[in-house]
Parts: C-alpha cells; sequence; structure tokens
C-alpha cells in the first residue's frame, strides 16, 4: 500500500508498510500513480508517455528502473507481513508500565468542556482526594505488576492534582525510595491548569518530573471562554505568569504547554503562535476537543477544511522558523522517522488497558484516564488488581487489525489504530474509529511528514 | 536514482525481528491525553535498528 500527496511544492509517497518516504520528481509521481491504480509497467508506460508527450524513452526507462530498484529493496509497494505479529496477542504477557493516578477528583478551575468534569468524571457526585495509603498501594502495584520493565511513568492527574499537592510529593519520596531495590526507573509528569503552582511546586516539579503538561488554551480570550474558576472568572493573567515562571527554570527538561481548539477557535495557530511568540514557550500541544457533538463548542464537518488549513500553515511556519533558527515543537508534528516506534509499538495500539490504566482516588482501575468511572470498563483495583479479565483481552486484542475501518487506511502505523476511548464514545465499541479524529489525525502526519521532505531536501 | 529521492527511515520489517522491548513511552501519556499517535513516540532501545 501506498499514499501519495503533493504538499507544500512537495511530491510525496509513503509506502506504509516498509515505512519508507519517497521525493519522486513530477514524472515518478504519476508513474506510481499509474502503477497504484493497478496499470501494469508497460500500461503505465503508455500512461506516462500520453501525459507528458515529450518525455524521451531515456526518462521514460530511468524512471521505472528507480522504481523497480525500490520495489526490489522491498521500500516500494512492499507487503503487509506484520498481521501475523498480532495473531497471538491474547496470549501476550502485558506488564503495567505505565499509571495514570487521578490523585484529585476536584478541581480549582471549571472549564465546561472538561472530559473528566472537573475530576468527577461521567456524573459522580463524590469529589474526593487521593490518600497517600492508596497512591503509595498505586505504586506497588505497579512496580510488582511491570516485570522487566524498568521504565515506570506516572502521571499525576485530575481533576487538579496539585490540590493534592502533599500527596503528589509524598509518593514520589516513596517511588524514589524503592526504585533502585527493584531496578526501576520511575518517570513522573504532572499535568496542571497552573492554579496551584508555586514556588516549591516549582522547585520540586523541575527536580522531579520528567514532563510536566501546563494547560492553557492560548490566547487570553480564547483560554478564558472555557478555563475559568467557580466564579466565572477566567484564569489567564493568573497562571500564565507562573507557566513562565516553571518553564523558565525548567533548563531544558520537558514540557508541553497544552491547549484545546473548539469550534470557537478554529483559527488555532493564532493560539499557538502566540505562546511562542507572545509568551516566550516552545514546546507546543493543541488538541482537538473532545465533546459530545451536541455541544455548541463541538467541531463540526464545517470547520474540517479550516482545521485542515490550519494544519498546513502552522507546518509551513514551523518550517520558516527553523530555517530562521527559532524552532518550535508541535507535539503531532514529531516524528523520529529512524528511531520511532519498532512495528509491536506501530500495530499494538496505545497500551489502554494492558500496559497503561487509570487508578481513580479510590483504587479502582480503568482502562485509561476516559474510561474512569464507566462501570462497564471497571478492571478491578490496586488491591485486588485485574479481576475483569476479559476486558484487559479486549484490550489486548484491540489493534490495527482488529479494526476494520482500518484495513485500508495509509496512516495505520502512525495511530496504532486510534484512541479506544473515543472510538467508544463515537461509535460504541472500542473496535469502532472516531472517523473526524482520524481526518485530522491523517492531516497532521502529511504535514509532518511533509516537514520531514523540507528537512531532507535542505529546506529547513 | 535520477526520478527519485528517498528520506532515511527504520526498516519496519527489520524493527520486526529485533523490537518489541516495550521500553516506550505509552501513547497518550506525555501530552495528548485525548487522541492517540505513537508516531511521535521515541524509540528507547538504543541497539535496536
Amino acid at each position: 500500500m501506498i499514499h501519495q500527496y503533493k504538499l507544500n511544492g512537495y511530491n510525496i509517497v509513503l509506502d506504509v508498510f516498509s515505512g519508507s518516504i519517497h521525493i519522486p520528481d513530477d514524472i515518478a509521481y504519476d508513474a506510481i500513480r499509474f502503477l497504484d491504480e493497478g496499470k501494469s509497467e508497460d500500461e503505465a508506460k503508455a500512461a506516462l508517455r500520453s501525459a507528458y508527450p515529450g518525455i524521451s524513452d531515456e526518462d521514460v526507462e530511468d524512471t521505472f528502473s528507480d522504481i523497480n530498484e525500490l520495489k526490489e529493496a522491498g521500500k516500494l509497494f512492499s507487503e503487509d507481513v506484520f498481521r501475523e505479529v498480532t495473531m497471538d496477542f491474547k496470549k501476550r504477557v502485558t506488564p503495567v508500565k505505565a499509571l495514570c493516578l487521578l490523585v484529585a477528583h476536584t478541581c480549582n478551575l471549571n472549564c465546561s468542556y472538561c472530559f473528566a468534569a472537573q475530576g468527577k468524571f461521567k456524573g459522580q457526585e463524590k469529589a474526593g482526594l487521593m490518600s497517600f495509603e492508596t497512591g503509595k498501594r498505586a505504586l506497588d502495584f505497579l512496580v510488582e505488576n511491570s516485570g522487566t520493565r524498568k521504565n515506570l511513568e506516572v502521571d499525576f492527574f485530575g481533576g487538579e492534582p496539585l490540590v493534592n499537592f502533599q500527596v503528589c510529593k509524598d509518593l514520589v519520596a516513596y517511588a524514589r525510595s524503592i526504585e533502585k531495590e527493584h531496578n526501576k526507573n520511575f518517570r513522573f509528569t504532572l499535568t496542571t491548569n497552573g492554579i496551584g503552582i508555586t514556588d516549591e511546586v516549582i522547585e520540586w516539579a523541575n527536580k522531579e518530573c520528567y514532563n510536566v503538561v501546563l494547560s492553557l488554551d492560548g490566547r487570553k480570550e480564547v483560554n478564558d471562554r472555557f478555563r475559568v474558576d467557580l466564579g466565572g472568572c477566567g484564569s489567564y493573567d493568573r497562571i500564565v505568569p507562573k507557566f513562565q515562571k516553571l518553564v523558565e527554570a525548567r533548563g531544558g527538561k520537558g514540557y508541553y504547554m497544552r491547549g484545546t481548539f473548539t469550534h470557537h477557535n478554529t483559527d488555532f495557530t493564532n493560539d499557538i503562535f502566540h505562546m511562542a511568540d507572545d509568551l516566550g514557550f516552545s514546546e507546543l500541544s493543541m488538541e482537538p476537543v473532545v465533546t459530545d457533538p451536541s455541544d455548541p463548542c463541538a467541531l463540526t464537518e464545517e470547520d474540517l477544511p479550516v482545521l485542515f488549513e490550519q494544519y498546513e500553515i502552522l507546518a509551513k511556519d514551523m518550517i520558516r522558523r527553523k530555517r530562521d533558527g527559532k524552532p518550535i515543537t508541535f507535539y503531532h508534528y514529531m516524528i523520529d522517522l529512524e528511531h520511532g516506534p519498532c512495528i509491536y509499538k506501530r500495530v499494538s495500539g496505545c497500551g489502554s488497558g494492558t500496559e497503561y490504566m487509570a487508578v481513580t482516588a479510590w483504587g479502582d482501575l480503568y482502562p485509561c484516564h476516559q474510561f474512569v468511572n464507566d462501570p462497564e470498563y471497571k478492571l478491578g483495583d490496586i488491591w485486588n488488581g485485574v479481576t475483569a479479565e476479559n476486558i484487559r483481552d479486549e484490550f489486548k486484542l484491540c489493534n490495527v487489525y482488529a479494526k476494520p475501518d482500518c484495513q485500508n487506511c495509509w496512516a495505520r502505523l502512525y495511530c496504532a489504530g486510534g484512541c479506544a476511548a473515543n472510538a467508544l464514545h463515537a461509535t460504541g465499541d472500542i473496535h469502532g474509529t472516531y472517523e473526524y479524529g482520524c481526518e485530522l489525525f491523517k492531516k497532521r502526519i502529511e504535514c509532518a511528514l511533509m516537514m520531514k521532505v523540507a528537512e531532507s531536501k535542505g529546506d529547513c | 536514482m535520477k526520478h527519485i529521492e528517498t528520506v532515511e527511515t527504520r526498516d519496519m520489517a527489520v524493527s520486526a525481528v529485533k523490537g518489541g522491548c516495550g521500553e516506550c513511552q505509552t501513547s497518550c501519556q506525555s501530552a495528548c491525553k485525548t487522541s492517540c499517535g505513537i508516531a511521535n513516540q521515541a524509540c528507547e532501545n538504543k541497539d535496536a535498528e
């Protein structure tokens, strides 16, 4: 399977199963297209001569010589030989290597688009904080179930985790006290809305957290449309200086400014550029809102072409910035073509329900943070482990080859089948696909690959 | 080659032989939290091809 497209003046051909990316000239681009349409080589040559009346025999022969060389090298029109990799997925042992700790089922902001409903999730009435004892048991559960995996990831999430900062600190101290004896390396991530950031939080986060995710939607008027406190006051003026102070003190360690865009700011590149140019942030992530289609802030079909254009604007501008020596990072445009994921990672899905689980403040286990409080998807708890093995098996088997809609998709080895929670919410089945999300994802990958092509051409 | 340039990429078939250590980050952990992509995950196995 191949995927070919033109973007920003480049001809791009992705050979899906080898992962190869080619930059053909116009003649070769069309020759590949003719072959992909099912034409024989002779028919493709005839079509090429028809499309390019002045073309020399040498150019035609050289073009097909190039194509055949790549085919023989397994880099063009390569076959899908990876299906069998997934055949024994139900039997595979899946150590747990990451936990999302919902240390606070409450929040000091009241963002109406919050998929976690301010930490209450799915209409749960009670708010609550994770105790140290529960968190400690969660870390023990992780160590006990991580097998030989060395790197263990723990995300402080909520709600707003800094509402329960002392427990976050105590849990990190506990993890550090046990990681050597178990030959583990804990990597902590803090996801915060910024309200609770203090000098102490900054010092702790920059010392202990491998990554921090700082929630900001961009321009003040955009951020303050949704990211408001319980009194309805926007958070921008309170959080931006704190974020800037934290990032400045971070000394180059990983962080992301993480925004959400909605139907109300489909020009979201202006929010990204605001964070980069006006606020001085360079590590940026901007996500499409996940909400019910009936919500006025939900993205619409009419928004799609606008969003596609926005992603192109962003990619082209990032090329310019890199060329000018002032690059920014956009989470979804980060692709390491030479040292990226192996094929096992690419076919086995995101890891939710198997390698990655969410833990509520009360110690219940769910496949990920987006399934929390859905009784049909409760896996068990941190004291008794995973007791709903049928659910875990369902997630084990949920991969790109198990999803009918993915079978003819060129992007499947870049998304690994997509988000199970989004699929469930869109189709009622984790094996379904959230088509709107797929469209955005494919556009982002096209842009990201184009940027790599520009880089290889020396254009940035 | 005269008509096609190729960008250097990881060979997926080779990765099927030497990959699968599982040390890499889970997909949704680092920033997005509401979508899934594995393309931006780095391989933790420095010896893998």
